[in-house]
């Protein structure tokens, strides 16, 4: 589904990513993990389309398509999804209204028809059953006022009404208490199927008791230092990344 | 919701939509400003006295002003003796029904998307139409009629009402209040007039639709609204003008009463032709407005300005009476060459009078906007408070955005707060909307509408859409 | 007589400077003198209907008659020390220095002395400094320019500190006495220093001091300068402070004003150079029918730069306050964070304040914002106050105090800012 090959990034004149190899296939979870500062928020505004982050090597297949010509909105629209680490407020504007127009752009752009109003709200119904989310959050200006776990699960809910091809999750996790954990898991888990896949990027092994990965990575000073099943993920929670920098520090 | 999403779609060419000029014959005098042509209008309007010894004290006073050069704005100075003061468009006869109008004014309601047709058949608003100067007809007059109300032309009012337009007619705006104001009292055409009596709520939405149509005149309306004790009126007024090329003048003057009790909603979109990309043409909208409140009397001010060249233009309230209340909500847009300076005068002299001012200012392109407002606070208006709050969004390095306020506070119980903001349009508000799959267009479309919802949420529901449409379309191609 | 009456205001004026002998004066003075002179011409008074002077009428000021006169007496300056300072301090009566009354101790790399001194042994630095930014079209400016009598030069070199700031007194001895003291401070890049300038009223009535300072804070520099206004309320003040900022450079500035028939203070910042951080705050309690006038001005003419602007005061009987901030955010001022607060207390039923704060941006990518308010003292915490035992009045001064306090905490100098403490505090005594 998506083949990032030899990926490096910069942020003013700043290297960031110094030559990421990851491929991941339709049904597959793999999990992102490392210190911090190590790159994986980078890695996620990377394939989003952020442009303050300059791509000097290297090359992202989605589908068969080359990503890093695609502008963010068309990423989007060819069907990836990023949940944020820190979901954007945007004032007066309602979610509903947010999510509606989303959709016919989307659609508009695989040149279908929009939504049918009646369509749409039964979706709305459905999906926010999914995240557990309260009817009224849907009326409410998107995130404005929202607390930590209720944007998180916004951002679930987003995903879940726009059915994206790859999800990837930034540090969806943090800030979120055990409930929190559990709603917002268990939403990402049920969208899961044969022919999406996610990424999932986070600091600690907590996530991955939920939502079990296929494969985990874990990303250092730019660079995937080390891949492995998921029991690599607790063993990193049981050890912590010291190890894996001191690994690393031999091999330079 | 759907109708939020229409307008989206809706939103195409970036050109004046409203551009085009009807030709319908008129009746014009002579070019020039002096008291031969004020006792001309007078004579056409077949006007009493009382109102010439007006008009011509009027000019009198203007001869001695000097055009005001404070606001933060700069045009090329109208020449006032290159203007026709006075022009209507020649009865054909006496209209029975819609069906009688002439067919090309009908044509131009259409392309303005208020055809009178539909209209009529709209429960809840009567229109009453100003083509240039002259009231054309004014609909659902009968129904008001049965309650007391009286709404008809500034010239009808003159004739049926005299004694209701003598008792206001610039005791809100007085005739040497300011230049423009001056300017209109001596030479103003027409307009519209409303009257709710006592503890009378007025049924509908009273809406007049503006128009300048005739090249080289000057429009000069004078509007009066007065509710009486206890009365509730909601007054609408949009505006959209034909593309010209050669600078307009318009200088309403705009005046309200509120008696005892009583409450008056006034709502303004302003879309006059702002001029083209490269600052050519346009109006100059020089508007004074302003309303009176008495003892527990409420007035509220909305307004969506997107058009003009240049704008001045500050409605306020003057809360007389105790307990009394004003309220300024307003969303201004300048693209390209456009120049707004605008804002509101809240004057507190009543005890206990509480006003707000929201004021919501957008520039693009290279454009200048600017809030000035005054917040006065009288020696015996105890308890007095005032919350203004004014955000300016910048939209593009080369615009700019401004805010003036003035305030004077001269009672210690007062309580005033004033709060300005001045930001940039969020570039992480535009990529959280690109990630979902929106272009930048659509993005901002839908950022600028939630930044202005407080405003729009003020309007009625018909005007609300309208007013969101006119953001949109104002401030397509404003970004890259 | 007859001559004088038909004299015109500004004439009149000027007049009383025609006594001054300025043949001893450097070239390059005398060269700045004729250039303002010139100017003056071509300039008038500000009217009522002149916007930046809106809301302060200054007949009063134009109309009295003044003399311009040196004193020998000897005067205790004791009573104007401030704690600590007493060794760095430069004394000037009715606008002429007075060495016997100064006390100048030596710093490495700093010079402190009269301007009159440093036109001469400081030619140089003279030339290239003296009225170099100093608002051309403003009349009182040029008037300084054109009729200074003498002030302080204060000089720090690069890379020194200041150890020991310095104390500039003004003060006033004598009836009806005009004077133009012009002050000039100069910090060199990466020095850092902090000075105070204060103006009193030994016993004169009547007296117009027409003050200009002229601050250059070099790059990477560090400047505090601090103002105490305490003239008598017979006098007239009208000052022009004029700072040029340079890149990285920290400047402060800090005006107090507690005394004072009619006092206008003129602040404009030019922040020039890139990563700069400016402070500017004011404290003003009038009284009686006084009137204090501070406008204040920012010019953000380059990027990435921070001001922050906070100015608090207490308005009692029939006294005005008149606050007019504006921040200009030039074109290509990008990254600038302007933050400006004006907030006011009334206590009488007699007061009035015009506030008038204002954003001029004309740069998109900017954070900017003001507020004013107005209001009076809370009267649940007064009352909370009075619950535990405090009298009304001591619980109206401790929630002024408090009320002045964030202001205060911008003073860098610790004896400076208890000695305010202490005048805000026996202002408020009734």
């Amino acid at each position: 589904m998506i083949k990032i090959e030899n990926l490096h990034a910069s942020i003013d004149g700043q290297p960031i990513l110094k030559g990421i190899n990851l491929e991941v296939k339709p049904g597959e979870v793999h999990a992102i993990m490392g210190p911090n500062g190590s790159g994986k928020s980078t890695l996620a505004s990377v394939l989003a389309g952020r442009e303050e982050y300059e791509i000097t090597e290297g090359s992202v297949t989605f589908e068969g398509k080359d990503l890093l010509e695609l502008g963010a909105e068309d990423r989007a629209r060819e069907g990836i999804f990023l949940a944020f680490q820190y979901p954007v407020e945007i004032p007066g504007v309602s979610n509903i209204n947010f999510l509606k127009t989303a959709i016919n752009e989307i659609r508009k752009y695989k040149g279908e028809e929009p939504m049918p109003a009646k369509d749409f709200l039964k979706r709305v119904k459905e999906k926010s059953a999914l995240v557990e989310l309260d009817n009224s959050l849907a009326s409410r200006s998107v995130n404005e006022g929202f607390s930590g776990g209720e944007k998180k699960r916004n951002e679930i809910f987003q995903m879940a009404m726009l059915d994206p091809k790859l999800s990837i999750l930034d540090e969806t996790d943090s800030g979120l208490d055990i409930d929190a954990l559990r709603i917002v898991a268990n939403g990402v888990n049920k969208l899961k199927s044969a022919d999406n896949a996610s990424i999932v990027i986070t600091h600690y092994q907590r996530l991955l008791d939920y939502i079990v990965p296929d494969f985990v990575h874990v990303l250092y000073n730019g660079k995937i230092i080390k891949s492995g099943p998921k029991e690599l993920a607790l063993e990193l929670e049981e050890k912590g990344y010291d190890w894996l920098k001191k690994e690393e520090a031999l091999e330079v | 919701m759907a109708s939020e999403d229409e307008l989206l779609a809706e939103v195409t060419s970036s050109e004046y939509k409203y551009g085009f000029y009807t030709n319908i014959e008129s009746d014009k005098a002579p070019k020039g400003l002096n008291e031969d042509i004020i006792r001309l209008i007078s004579a056409k309007k077949n006007e009493p006295e009382w109102l010439l010894e007006y008009r011509l004290s009027a000019l009198k006073a203007w001869q001695e002003m000097i055009e005001p050069e404070w606001a933060h704005i700069s045009y090329p100075k109208p020449n006032f003796q290159d203007l026709h003061y006075y022009s209507a468009p020649k009865p054909k006869k006496v209209l029975d029904s819609l069906d009688d109008a002439d067919p090309e004014l009908l044509e131009m309601y259409k392309k303005l998307g208020i055809s009178i047709d539909e209209q009529k058949k709209l429960a809840g608003v009567a229109v009453d139409i100003v083509m240039d100067s002259v009231s054309v007809k004014t609909t659902f007059q009968d129904k008001l009629y049965e309650l007391g109300i009286i709404f008809c032309s500034f010239s009808e009012a003159v004739q049926k009402h005299p004694d209701l337009v003598r008792k206001y007619l610039g005791t809100v705006v007085p005739k040497t209040d300011n230049f423009y104001a001056a300017l209109n009292a001596a030479v103003f055409t027409d307009g519209s007039f409303c009257y709710i009596p006592k503890g009378v709520r007025c049924p509908m939405e009273l809406s007049t639709y503006f128009r300048i149509n005739e090249a080289n005149t000057g429009q000069f309306e004078r509007t009066l609204v007065i509710a009486d004790e206890g009365s509730y009126v909601s007054y609408l007024e949009g505006c959209t003008a034909p593309m010209r090329d050669e600078n307009q003048l318009h200088a309403a003057v705009v005046e309200l009463v509120a008696l005892n009790n009583a409450e008056i909603k006034y709502s303004t979109i302003q879309n006059w032709y702002p001029g083209n990309k490269e600052g050519k043409g346009g109006i100059y909208n020089f508007v004074t407005k302003r309303g009176l409140c008495e003892t527990n009397a409420k007035i509220s001010w909305t307004q969506v300005e997107t058009g003009s060249a240049v704008t001045w233009k500050y409605p306020g309230c003057i809360l007389k009476g105790d307990n009394s209340i004003g309220e300024f909500y307003s969303v201004a847009v300048t693209a390209n060459h456009q120049q707004a300076d605008t804002g509101s005068k809240m004057i507190h002299v009543g005890k206990n009078t509480k006003s707000t001012i929201i004021s919501k200012g957008i520039s693009a392109g290279v454009s200048n906007n600017s809030y000035r407002g005054l917040v006065n606070i009288g020696k015996k208006a105890t308890n007095a408070r005032n919350f203004t709050q004014c955000d300016s969004l910048l939209m593009g390095d080369k615009c700019g955005a401004h805010t003036f306020p003035y305030i004077e506070v001269g009672n210690k119980t007062a309580k005033v707060e004033h709060e300005a903001t001045t930001s940039k349009i969020g570039e992480d508000q535009i990529f959280y909307c690109l990630q979902r799959g929106m272009d930048e267009q659509t993005a901002i479309g839908l950022i600028v509408n939630g930044y202005c919802k407080e405003i729009l949420n003020q309007l009625p529901m018909e005007f609300a859409v309208e007013a969101q449409k006119l953001l949109e379309i104002s401030l397509e191609g404003s970004v890259g | 007589m007859s001559e004088i009456a038909t004299m015109n205001v500004k004439d009149q004026f000027l007049s009383t400077f025609g006594v001054q002998d300025f043949h001893f004066d450097t070239a390059a003075s005398k060269a700045a003198r004729d250039e303002a002179t010139k100017r003056i011409e071509g300039l008038d008074f500000p009217t009522s209907k002149t916007e930046y002077w809106k809301y302060t009428r200054i007949n009063r000021i134009l109309k009295a008659e003044y003399t311009i006169a040196e004193s020998a007496a000897n005067i205790d300056i004791t009573p104007f020390l401030i704690k600590g300072m007493e060794n760095n301090i430069l004394v000037f009566v009715n606008g002429f220095y007075r060495s016997d009354l100064s006390t100048i101790t030596d710093q490495k790399g700093v010079i402190a002395c009269p301007l009159s001194e440093a036109k001469k042994k400081h030619a140089k630095l003279f030339a290239s400094y003296f009225s170099k930014k100093v608002p051309v079209d403003e009349i009182f400016a040029n008037i300084n320019t054109a009729f200074h009598q003498d002030g302080a030069f204060i000089h720090i070199e690069k890379k020194q500190k200041a150890d020991h700031p310095i104390h500039i007194i003004n003060l006033i001895d004598g009836d009806q006495i005009i004077t133009n003291p012009r002050n000039l401070i100069i910090g060199e890049a990466f020095s850092e220093g902090k000075v105070v300038t204060s103006y009193h009223n030994l016993n004169g009535r009547k007296s117009f001091t027409n003050a200009v300072n002229e601050c250059f804070a070099a790059e990477n520099s560090f400047l505090e300068f601090n103002k105490l206004q305490e003239e008598n309320g017979t006098s007239f003040h009208i000052a022009t402070d004029q700072v040029q900022q340079e890149k990285s450079g920290n400047f402060t500035i800090n005006t107090f004003t507690f005394n004072g028939d009619i006092v206008r203070n003129n602040l404009n910042i030019a922040v020039a150079g890139e990563n700069g951080y400016t402070s500017l705050n004011g404290f003003y309690l009038p009284k009686a029918k006084q009137l204090v006038d501070n406008h204040t001005r920012v010019d953000h003419l380059v990027p990435h730069c921070e001001s922050h602007e906070l100015y608090r005061g207490v308005i009692d009987d029939k006294a005005t306050a008149v606050f007019n901030g504006k921040v200009m955010v030039h074109r290509d001022a990008q990254k600038t964070n302007a933050f400006q607060a004006n907030n006011n207390v009334l206590l009488s039923d007699d007061a009035t304040i015009n506030s008038k704060p204002e954003l001029e941006i004309y740069a998109d990518d900017v954070k900017c914002s003001h507020g004013s308010t107005v209001g009076q003292l809370d009267e649940e915490a007064i009352f909370y106050l009075k619950a535990r035992g405090l009298s009304e009045d001591s619980a109206i001064r401790l929630l002024l105090n408090a009320f002045a306090a964030d202001v205060l905490q911008h003073i860098g100098i610790e004896t400076f800012r208890q000695l305010i403490e202490e005048k805000i505090e026996t202002g408020l005594k009734k």
